[in-house]
């Protein structure tokens, strides 16, 4: 298990590595330098900022000194907002795409798995083809064209619900709703199969044939069994439901770091971006990380093997 | 009982009535084809797919109005027999603009699918074939590349290089080829070692044949159902990026930037969101059916 | 003897794309308290089917019982309700499979797959059924069971999953044991001690005992009588020593045959039974063992043949105990073996259809 855990983290450090290194490099590729685009500064000024900022040393230094700070969790200035670091705007905006998250996290897996199980259930039978063409339906919409329909319908239209801003619980549930869309799609799929490929096992008939009832076959044996794919699509969930977060954010104008990030996007806001990138790739390697080992924790084959699915 | 006596003589054994299978045997892509037909919601998808197809091409032609040109007496127009599916804020008519864009749309995926593809199968081809230290090396890079969180790359390259169609297909494919770069190595991995590989080079067929007449079949299934996924997701990436901000520059036309467009409006120009996102949703459909229809009819376990 | 179960005209069919499979077509046999049956045959000869069929295991759809009583204790079972299975599945008959790797849950500690036949059926509490669950791995031999019923099934040798299944199936000390290729997935020397466990548990616990096989050699270790089955039919049924030294079926001289034996001469050849069992989609018309039957008659291919009786517990059915049927001699390594039994009725009897 520690040989496992400790094979993942190096992993994720090199993958960490790889983007920050590359966000360094990309935004110094950038096109212009970040203070030309709006006015054209007076020489000495510019030269002031550049100094302000360390960019009139050479890149290695600057490199080594971009490494340093992010190690001490400091993701830098921004550069067009002189008063606001990019700490700021995680602290602001990050607790609001947070919760979102959890909610929307909470929505596609409860759903997704109930539809699943019920499909696989139901197998063949009209239960699952509805189940199933809901679940293509739901990953052929992708997240900001839910939002728009979501938001057009229920919130302009009939009024249902508010159409935008962050005051209250009512105002999550259409975000939320709109970034659970796809995943929970995704996971109706996975957990129909999978729940499929393990009521096709041997144990199954074991079990059958000690006597247990379909019910206690079902939550015993067959359901956690079934769970361990949807365990390991947890990591791909947390991106999908983390990228689907800049443009939700945007369409009903939350006041999360998504929305915080696409503004930065729009404005070229070099130092932002980039620190942005680099702590969104830490919350999702992290988040990969943790699945990883919550998976071994539940299935218990892998901690003698070190690896998935030992035997 | 009675039974006359001579049909009391030995007889022996009658192989050939025994071997006569009462199934007619197929080709492996005629069973497959055969299979596939009997998916409706795939036949479907196959249907839609061509007439999004037949759209894109003859759409554009089927109005007199370009896609680019503007009317600024007819804006926010709503759709009507003189404009179809109304006019945007430049008086542009939205539906040669939504053919238009489906052509930018579909070019993108299959783009994106065709350049996974050839450098999935070298790579994924080669760490497969030669195996051990070359293959470990290779897909060592591959997975790190793959932890890489795909859109935030993307994204960053798009601001790095800059908004246009060529970068955009670039950015999609960079780290988009991993996926068929791991499902090709999987196949060639498990075929090469497959008995009845092994059965062919024993009776002496040389690599060639084995690689026309075994493995490049055996593995077109996967590969093909696997390009078949990447189109939707690269439409959805071009039309994401566009709803950033970050697609195609006007008048060029995409499902997403049309989307990204109609977006501060659909309050009271819905029709301008509504045509080209119900379009992206549409063409995701049809690929992913036609794609879930082809796994499934691919799928030897499912044979009967 | 008192008759714990009776099978009669037990037909079961699978709707399939391909049409309806007749996996079983009119299978009759009956077992006694204590007694050990041995089915035989080769892999699609609807074995496996029979003896799931009893337990009611097979899923339905796409499979049905078409006809035939199945009494057990003398209470048809074909009609009862999934509801009443429960309460006969494991307790009263239970079942061990044919590969140990996969008939456990690999997810759940051996020790609670036991205990969950205990609270289910024994109403036992959880602390009674570990305690219970760890006698029973003692039982069926596995050395320090205190720290085996913690452990997971891959934590368990091949052979000793084996074991721990017998451990499951016999938790509640059920009257019929289905054992359905216990050994075929284990190494020979494990499944010897296999066999020698499930013996010695039979005499402790009294069980009847159904013994799946494809293998003619374990047969002869484990049971008091035979029944070969091929294309969905018992084609011959009766003592162990009936069936190895006076076979009567051509099906079953050629299994013999094809059985490798330390008593065979060196140079005697290990025949093959020539050509593959037909598509039960479309039975063929006749005897379906006919057309791989070198000894088939002309009239093998046009009427099915009846079931003759040469002893009060020796069934065959081929049309070769037909009194105008030529003399024919089975094959030299089977010849070998025959003895003369006393117990044999001067001629064959023609059992009557609908006994």
């Amino acid at each position: 298990m520690a040989k496992y855990i400790g094979k993942r983290l190096l992993y994720m450090l090199i993958s960490l590595w790889l983007i920050v290194t590359a966000t360094f490099f990309f935004m110094r590729m950038a096109p212009g330098n970040p203070f030309t685009s709006e006015k054209q500064l007076p020489p000495e000024i510019e030269a002031n900022l550049n100094a302000h900022y360390g960019l009139d040393q050479p890149w290695y230094v600057q490199y080594g000194e971009y490494l340093l700070r992010i190690l001490k969790w400091d993701f830098g200035p921004s550069f067009k907002y002189k008063s606001q670091t990019v700490n700021d705007l995680i602290s602001e905006g990050f607790p609001v795409s947070f919760l979102l998250g959890l909610e929307a996290i909470f929505l596609a897996v409860a759903i997704g798995v109930l539809l699943g199980i019920i499909a696989a259930l139901k197998h063949n039978k009209w239960q699952d083809y509805t189940a199933m063409i809901v679940a293509v339906l739901g990953i052929s919409v992708p997240s900001f064209i839910m939002a728009s329909f979501l938001q057009y319908f229920l919130a302009i239209k009939w009024g249902i619900f508010p159409v935008a801003r962050w005051e209250g619980f009512m105002y999550t549930v259409l975000p939320a709703l709109a970034l659970a869309s796809t995943p929970m799609a995704f996971i109706a799929r996975l957990t129909r199969s999978s729940m499929l490929e393990v009521l096709a096992n041997d144990y199954i008939k074991t079990a059958k044939s000690k006597g247990l009832s379909s019910g206690a076959i079902t939550v015993k044996h067959a359901i956690r069994n079934a769970m361990l794919p949807v365990v390991t699509y947890m990591g791909p969930l947390t991106a999908s439901i983390l990228t689907g977060s800049f443009v939700i954010e945007r369409i009903f104008g939350l006041p999360g770091l998504g929305a915080h990030f696409v503004t930065s996007i729009s404005n070229r806001d070099y130092t932002v971006i980039m620190g942005v990138t680099v702590f969104y790739s830490i919350l999702l390697l992290v988040s990969i990380l943790l699945v990883d080992i919550a998976y071994g924790i539940i299935d218990p084959r892998i901690k003698l093997a070190g690896g998935k699915k030992g035997e | 009982m009675e039974i006359s006596k001579d049909k009391f003589k030995v007889v022996g054994t009658q192989l050939e009535d025994a071997e006569k299978i009462s199934k007619p045997s197929l080709s492996f892509w005629k069973d497959v084809f055969v299979r596939f037909r009997k998916n409706k919601l795939a036949l479907f998808g196959l249907v839609l797919l061509a007439i999004l197809i037949f759209m894109a091409i003859f759409g554009p032609m089927m109005t007199e109005y370009d896609y680019k040109q503007n009317d600024l007496a007819n804006k926010n127009q709503a759709p009507s027999s003189e404009h179809w599916f109304g006019t945007d804020d430049l008086g542009r008519d939205v539906f040669t603009r939504t053919w238009e864009g489906a052509r930018i749309s579909i070019f993108i995926g299959v783009a994106a699918a065709l350049i996974d593809l050839c450098i999935g199968v070298i790579w994924g081809g080669i760490a497969g074939y030669k195996g051990g230290r070359t293959d470990e090396f290779m897909m060592r890079f591959a997975d790190i590349l793959y932890g890489i969180p795909y859109l935030l790359l993307v994204i960053l390259l798009m601001v790095v290089l800059g908004q246009g169609l060529g970068t955009m297909i670039l950015a999609m494919t960079i780290t988009g080829w991993i996926n068929m770069s791991r499902i090709v190595r999987g196949q060639v991995l498990s075929l090469k070692n497959q008995e009845y590989v092994l059965a062919a080079k024993t009776l002496g067929a040389n690599t060639t044949r084995i690689m026309g007449k075994h493995l490049i079949p055996n593995a077109m299934g996967p590969i093909l159902v696997t390009m078949t996924l990447t189109v939707p997701s690269a439409i959805f990436t071009e039309a994401f990026l566009s709803f950033l901000g970050l697609g195609l520059t006007p008048p060029l036309a995409s499902w997403g930037t049309m989307a990204n467009d109609g977006l501060p409006a659909l309050r009271y120009y819905p029709w301008r969101l509504f045509f080209p996102a119900i379009f992206i949703c549409l063409t995701i459909f049809a690929f992913n059916v036609v794609g879930d229809g082809l796994r499934d009819a691919l799928d030897p376990r499912l044979r009967k | 003897m008192e008759k714990i179960l009776e099978v009669k005209d037990l037909k079961v069919s699978f709707q399939t794309y391909g049409g309806q499979v007749q996996a079983v077509r009119g299978v009759s046999f009956d077992l006694h308290k204590g007694e050990t049956l041995a089915i035989v045959g080769e892999s699609g000869s609807g074995k496996s089917v029979t003896s799931q069929t009893i337990m009611k295991l097979i899923p339905m759809p796409p499979g049905q019982i078409t006809g035939g009583q199945i009494l057990f204790n003398g209470d048809d079972i074909v009609p009862k309700s999934e509801k009443e299975m429960e309460n006969i599945r494991g307790k009263e008959i239970s079942m061990i499979f044919q590969d140990p790797m996969t008939s456990l849950n690999p997810t759940m500690r051996v020790g609670t797959q036991i205990m969950e036949v205990l609270i289910k059926h024994q109403n036992m509490s959880k602390q009674e059924a570990k305690k219970r669950a760890t006698e029973l791995l003692r039982l069926v031999g596995i050395p320090m069971p205190e720290k085996r019923v913690v452990q997971y099934p891959h934590e368990f040798s091949g052979g000793m999953r084996q074991r721990a299944m017998i451990a499951i199936a016999l938790a509640a000390s059920p009257k019929l044991l289905i054992a359905d290729e216990p050994t075929t997935a284990l190494d020979v020397t494990i499944q010897a001690q296999i066999l020698d466990l499930m013996k010695e548990l039979q005499n402790k616990m009294d069980t009847s005992i159904i013994f799946i096989t494809h293998d003619l050699g374990v047969v002869a270790n484990v049971a008091d009588r035979v029944a070969v089955m091929y294309a969905g039919q018992i084609v011959e049924m009766g003592t162990v020593d009936e069936i190895f030294y006076d076979p009567r079926h051509p099906y079953t001289w050629g299994l013999l045959a094809s059985m490798p034996s330390l008593e065979n001469d060196n140079d005697a050849e290990l025949a093959a039974i020539p050509g593959t069992p037909p598509d039960l989609t479309n039975p063929p018309k006749g005897d379906a063992f006919a057309a791989r039957n070198q000894y088939a008659l002309a009239i093998d291919f046009e009427e099915e043949p009846p079931m003759f009786q040469i002893s009060e517990t020796h069934f065959a059915k081929t049309w070769l105990l037909h009194p105008d049927a030529p003399q024919v001699n089975p094959p030299e390594s089977v010849m070998k073996r025959i003895r003369k039994l006393s117990s044999n009725f001067e001629k064959p009897v023609l059992v009557k259809e609908g006994k």
